[in-house]
């Protein structure tokens, strides 16, 4: 089911991606205060808004199972959040080299920007253990749609608290209030590297509930060929089990 | 090579340093995902030879009991 037009969707992934950063690399111009090292906007700011994208999109997918029960929604909500934080990881690397080459520090604990995406990632760290630790099926599902719903209402609500703090060193470019915004040579190849980006995680997305879905059918089929061999020879050995047979 | 280094931009280490960690990150995932397919590639083949084995013995068995039948009925 998720497996139809992945090959169209992983071709406009990296089309759309390679366009952007070789026109981050070339069209865009080299910014007046930063230099060159600005070039690493084009792949940290879209990680970071499909990230924090993915979390809400988790959030959503968790509040669509409690409503209707459907492991459609579980399984989206988890692969959301899944993608989301492999981001993040970029996030968090990208943004300490950026860090590194305009600010002279790997990271800045008085920046609120930095610090919130910190929180928030570390926040969505603790899903997965959450969730496995938890060994009924059902509940699992339930347990981890609230902290999904809970947690992704917290990234919007964060990321606005963030926005109203004052800066202190972290940039607002895409706000044109404060005269941050961007030119439009910049502007092209950024919405590019959006649209990549967002592409990416559809894609990254979809293999990682195809190969979910194609496990549970050969378990479905490896349980069924149990019963079947169990019919055949009811006598005969026991059903597979990964535990040595011991032999009388 | 120093002269091709040279004529870098500053600051052109951490961009490379940053794109190669996005990179990086990609083949990871796409590695471990690989690695997954294979886990279930070689359990198919299992499955696949253990549902050969079964339609194999089920064949056998049919033409046992066909024989035994006849032998009866002789």
């Amino acid at each position: 089911m998720y497996s139809a037009k992945l090959r169209t969707l992983a071709l406009a992934t990296v089309i759309t991606l390679t366009g952007a950063f070789v026109l981050a690399a070339y069209y865009a111009p080299i910014e007046a205060d930063q230099g060159f090292s600005q070039k690493i906007f084009y792949v940290h700011v879209p990680m970071a808004i499909v990230a924090l994208g993915g979390f809400v999109w988790g959030g959503i997918q968790g509040l669509l199972y409690l409503r209707t029960r459907d492991p459609k929604h579980d399984m989206r909500s988890y692969v959301a959040i899944h993608m989301s934080v492999i981001l993040g990881i970029g996030v968090l690397v990208t943004g300490g080299i950026w860090a590194r080459s305009a600010w002279g520090v790997w990271f800045e604990w008085r920046e609120a920007t930095l610090v919130s995406f910190l929180i928030v990632f570390l926040l969505y760290c603790t899903y997965q253990p959450l969730r496995f630790s938890i060994t009924d099926p059902e509940k699992q599902s339930r347990y981890a749609a609230v902290f999904a719903v809970t947690a992704g209402t917290f990234v919007p609500l964060n990321f606005i608290a963030v926005r109203l703090a004052n800066p202190f060193i972290h940039p607002r470019v895409l706000n044109n209030t404060t005269g941050g915004a961007l030119p439009t040579d910049m502007k092209i190849p950024f919405y590019l590297a959006l649209i990549g980006m967002t592409l990416l995680f559809v894609t990254l997305s979809r293999v990682e509930m195809t190969h979910k879905l194609t496990r549970g059918r050969v378990r479905g089929l490896e349980r069924r060929l149990e019963r079947l061999q169990g019919e055949s020879d009811p006598a005969g050995l026991p059903a597979r089990s990964a535990a040595p047979q011991v032999m009388a | 090579m120093l002269t091709l280094a040279a004529n870098f931009p500053d600051g052109s280490g951490y961009v490379l340093a940053a794109y190669l960690v996005f990179a990086a990150l990609l083949l990871v995932y796409l590695g471990i995902t690989a690695y997954r397919l294979l886990g279930l590639e070689k359990r198919l083949t299992k499955l696949t030879e253990e549902v050969d084995g079964l339609e194999r013995q089920r064949a056998h068995d049919a033409t046992a009991s066909e024989h035994e039948e006849e032998v009866k009925l002789s």
